[in-house]
């Protein structure tokens, strides 16, 4: 019918024609629109997307390297590494409920020795470290539990016996102190530049040597790169990167001297602590701190009651290192930066003699020496080798004290007391050298009961009142004395060390600052020293008379308040001429100086120089020089 | 040029084979364009499929390669029939369509909470597949019956009617993407038939206020029409990574199996569809495979043989001796427009994910079988052509 009408054909055939080109144009645009999306998705964005694609594929499973190795400066071991089984359970990898998995569960009960239920509940998924992670069912598999995992591996499955390094204590509580503990980097340490790189689950020096020379000993975690699957699977290993073990830290530590400190020390079963020092470089020998503690408590997660124990005051608290943590009165070990100041402010010359009477009275309040005793006229060096406490009364009376500062007080710091020492312990104190600004600030803030008065100065000539320091301070007072002035940092590491034992870096940390004695002081002090421990009216001669190797020193005694035992305190260089060792000890409600602190520090002497051990009972070398 | 060709091998005294099965009458450019998508797809699949079905490396390539032998002897086979004859039956396969559809929601197989097939010995079939080229052929033949009351409102929405009924029935089973299909078919064949403009626009209307409804309007008043997966699909495609475990999921994976081939590709090294992140990778998300192995180079080709079949289809369209033939390659044209079109906008994240395959290169029976049938309709109108040129004058509707 449309054949008979070819207009209307017409018509009908342009408006096709039309609708054609319509059509053919909705073609072309979503032709083009295709493939410029495909351009841009393959040309232009493909390596981004590449990128993701390996993202998707490859995981990385983190190899944790083997920590450095810490020795003493013989190059004997103190801290290594062990391996331990870790039994781990995923608890989405078990079974779903039902007799399959009761029945795992029970076998792991006899493996483990853990009841069912506590196993039960324990395996709970939330209860894993990360979200379809592993819940740690045994730190340190046996070996036959092992084995007998490993062999019936199919009718366990979701557990894994992985092995992790720990760190190994070969000689047990020896210098437990100085090492520190290792644990897991913190969310917000890895925020920190230090440990840039590191991620969730890495191990890291926590305290200690571990933490402050954590960047050598850390070493580089590998990676086992695998390809996976949509599904997790593994599909293949890619090429794997090696870890990298840590570096060695040699100390400057000597183990021997160390036991033999250790051993000394801890005969009073009182808390204390030791420092043997290098004068002329500020190696530590030995640095000790009863009571003391198994390092390796930290291998394992620590229970509060463990950590309650370690850190508790009745149990004197283990933990804490007394030899750079104790905030001690020094008593009159302090008399080195009396005698100083008074020497070289002019106070007082070698010669000049004073009167003791054995009191002195300031503002009504008396002040009189130990024991009661009466010197009599006596010089500079008298007063150092008796310890006469009045002479040094009269110089704290004497010398000037204003604001934050004063005579004492500025020599005391010259001598690094009062503020850290820069050793390469994390936690050190800075202990406290008192002066009127201080106190009358604590008066105004009402938090004691009197402003800052002579009494005060007096109490600071001989080290006690509010003065506070350890045993590493006083070391490093006595060591610029023995050096001739020179402030040295204390440092416990000697090096940096590859794996086979070659030296990387050493580590020499720059001196504090150099004190530039007047001709004369050095010479009266020493010569006060030595004749404390040679001459039979020093306070120390009972121990270190008649020693071939001349000894130069300073007995301390610090009153701790009513009811509490005195507090002994030694400290000694040798040899007197040309000191290539100091060493410090205190010794909590120890007595006088003479009767525990210095015995110890005769022990440590006696290892140094290999003195044959005089078969005589700790405190009762007196009786050699009869 | 062509077909004085063809005429000279008329002059044989014994017809050839070639001449008997009409291959020189065919539209060769479209022939090339199918068998090279073809060939395409199983090479795609031989190298990608390998670890799919453990033991049987060449499980879906060798199932393809037959397909698609069926398939090219299914089209040649039709080629040689006059296709106007099927006009006379097109209520009969109107009717035998909509019974096939209604066959699966009595016996269909479910997969994936969908019943969309139904299983025959060996083989299982999708009646929706085939639904689409049976609506071309009865639809086409439903226009032509009312061209002489072509501004009758009533003759736009009957064809309107026609092609909705079966597009909500596959709607139902779930088939969202088949559906739509449909529908642009349904919508093409109205357009090429003539209908006056002022009925398309208001059809656009209602199609973007039932849009409207459905995806906006219904869900929000409580009545959700669409499954909850599919409105996710087709909102996820907005931003696939917004949401990278669930819906965008796919998408995504996608996005980068495709965007890590480059210009040209990663061949074996290709991890995304070898190491499963990219879901339904021989079928839905083929392109994507073949984005990532071959890179822009094979995407690219792939979409120029897509260009070149829809070329030939409406150059056809145009040429067809009669105007059954011009809405039958209209309607098939429209049906690889928006297959396409969809399918490969859905892998490269511009088009939401609707299970629409992509003819001739996902792995299926169904959807290769019918879109060969389709082809070798379009063929079958080429041919026609050759053996009864018109020169366009006779492109006129059929009486």
């Amino acid at each position: 019918m449309y054949m008979r009408e070819p207009g209307r054909s017409e018509a009908e055939q342009s408006r096709l024609a039309v609708r054609v080109a319509v059509f053919a144009g909705l073609a072309v645009v979503l032709f083009a629109v295709g493939v410029l999306r495909l351009w841009q998705l393959e040309i232009l964005n493909g390596d981004e997307y590449l990128q993701q694609a390996n993202d998707n594929r490859i995981a990385e499973i983190r190899v944790q390297p083997p920590r450095g190795k810490v020795v003493d400066r013989n190059g004997k071991i103190l801290v290594s590494n062990r391996t331990r089984n870790e039994l781990r359970v995923t608890p989405v990898e078990l079974p779903p409920p039902g007799p399959k998995l009761k029945a795992e569960i029970r076998s792991l009960s006899q493996v483990t020795g853990i009841r069912y239920l506590d196993l039960k509940k324990k395996l709970r998924p939330e209860n894993a470290d990360v979200p379809g992670g592993a819940v740690i069912l045994s730190q340190d598999l046996g070996l036959e539990k092992v084995f007998y995992l490993r062999e019936n591996r199919d009718r366990f499955p979701g557990v894994d016996v992985e092995r992790v390094f720990v760190r190994d204590y070969p000689r047990g509580y020896l210098a437990a102190h100085l090492f520190g503990n290792v644990g897991e980097v913190t969310a917000e340490q890895l925020e920190l530049p230090r440990y840039r790189g590191l991620r969730q689950g890495d191990l890291v020096g926590q305290s200690g040597i571990e933490y402050e020379y954590d960047r050598f000993l850390r070493g580089a975690p590998g990676a086992t790169r695998i390809q996976v699957d949509s599904l997790g699977n593994t599909r293949g290993t890619l090429a794997d990167k090696p870890a990298t073990a840590g570096q060695n830290v040699r100390l400057t530590i000597d183990s021997d001297l160390q036991a033999t400190g250790e051993a000394a020390l801890g005969s009073f079963g009182l808390p204390g602590a030791f420092v043997a020092m290098d004068p002329r470089t500020g190696e530590i020998l030995a640095m000790g701190s009863t009571p003391t503690f198994d390092p390796a408590i930290f291998t394992r997660p620590i229970t509060e009651s463990q950590y309650r124990q370690l850190t508790a005051k009745q149990n004197d608290a283990p933990l804490a290192n007394r030899a750079i943590q104790g905030l001690y009165p020094p008593a009159s070990t302090f008399k080195l930066i009396t005698a100083t100041a008074a020497l070289e402010e002019g106070l007082i010359t070698p010669q000049t003699v004073v009167e003791d009477t054995g009191e002195v009275t300031v503002d009504t309040i008396s002040f009189k020496n130990a024991g009661d005793k009466v010197y009599g006229p006596i010089d500079m060096v008298d007063a150092l080798r008796v310890s006469s406490d009045v002479y040094f009364y009269e110089l704290g009376l004497e010398a000037r004290a204003s604001g934050d500062g004063g005579q004492i007080q500025d020599w005391a710091k010259l001598y690094g007391l009062g503020e850290t020492t820069g050793i390469d312990l994390p936690a050190e104190t800075e202990g406290l050298v008192p002066n009127p600004k201080w106190r009358n600030q604590l008066f105004s803030e009402e938090l004691t009961d009197r402003p800052w008065t002579d009494g005060d100065n007096v109490n600071l000539s001989v080290g006690q009142g509010d003065m506070q320091t350890n045993p590493l301070q006083m070391a490093v007072a006595y060591s610029a004395v023995a050096n001739g002035g020179t402030v040295v940092t204390p440092h416990l590491a000697q090096s940096i060390e590859t794996v086979t034992g070659e030296t990387i870096e050493e580590v020499l940390p720059a001196a504090k600052r150099q004190i530039e004695f007047s001709p004369g002081t050095r010479e009266t002090l020493l010569d006060g020293f030595e004749q404390a421990l040679q001459e039979p009216t020093g306070t120390a001669y009972q121990v270190f008379g008649n020693w071939k190797i001349p000894v130069a020193g300073k007995t301390g005694t610090a009153e701790r308040g009513t009811d509490v035992p005195d507090q002994s305190w030694f400290a000694a260089m040798a040899p007197a001429g040309d000191p290539e060792i100091v060493v410090v000890a205190t010794i909590e409600r120890g007595g006088f100086g003479a009767d525990a602190a210095a015995p110890v520090v005769a022990r440590i002497l006696e290892a140094y120089f290999e003195i044959p051990q005089v078969p005589s009972a700790v405190g009762k070398s007196g009786a050699v020089s009869d | 040029m062509e077909a004085r060709r063809g005429r000279i091998e008329l002059t044989n005294d014994r017809p050839s084979l070639a001449e008997r099965l009409r291959l020189s009458y065919m539209d060769p450019w479209m022939l090339t364009a199918a068998i090279a998508l073809i060939a395409f797809s199983v090479f795609t699949l031989g190298s990608a499929t390998q670890d799919d079905i453990p033991g049987q490396p060449l499980y879906f390539t060798f199932r393809q390669a037959l397909y698609g032998l069926i398939g090219i002897a299914v089209m040649i086979a039709v080629a040689r029939f006059d296709y106007s004859r099927v006009r006379e039956v097109r209520i009969g396969l109107y009717s035998l369509m909509i019974g096939s559809i209604l066959m699966v929601f009595l016996f269909g197989a479910a997969a994936r909470g969908s019943r969309r097939w139904i299983e025959l010995p060996y083989f299982r079939f999708q009646p929706s597949e085939l639904a689409k080229v049976i609506l071309i052929v009865a639809l086409a033949g439903f226009a032509i019956e009312m061209t002489r009351r072509m501004d009758d409102p009533r003759r736009t929405i009957r064809i309107l009617l026609l092609g909705s009924f079966p597009a909500l029935l596959v709607f139902l089973q779930p088939d969202l993407g088949t559906a739509l299909v449909l529908g642009f078919i349904t919508l093409t064949i109205l357009f090429l038939s003539g209908a006056p403009w002022k009925h398309l626009v208001a059809i656009g209307g209602v199609v973007v206020a039932l849009g409207a409804l459905v995806l906006v309007a219904a869900p929000a008043a409580g009545v959700p029409i669409l499954r909850a997966y599919q409105q996710e699909r087709l909102t996820s495609f907005l931003s696939p990574s917004a949401n990278p475990a669930e819906a965008g999921y796919q998408v995504n994976q996608a996005l980068i199996a495709i965007g890590s081939g480059g210009k040209t590709g990663r061949g074996g090294d290709s991890t995304q569809a070898d190491l499963r992140f990219l879901p339904e990778r021989h079928t839905d998300f083929i392109f994507a495979v073949i984005g990532e192995r071959f890179g822009f180079l094979g995407a690219g080709f792939v979409i120029c043989l897509y260009a070149l079949l829809i070329w030939r289809a409406l150059r056809l369209l145009i040429q067809s001796k009669n105007f059954y033939g011009t809405l039958v390659v209209g309607g098939i044209a429209a049906m690889l427009l928006f297959q396409v079109f969809v399918n490969i906008g859905m892998n490269l994240g511009l088009m939401p994910v609707t299970g629409i395959t992509l003819p001739l290169m996902s792995y299926g029976g169904s959807s290769v079988l019918v879109t060969f049938l389709a082809i070798g309709l379009m063929q079958a109108v080429h041919v026609q052509m050759r053996l009864e040129p018109g020169d366009g004058a006779n492109n006129t509707p059929l009486r």
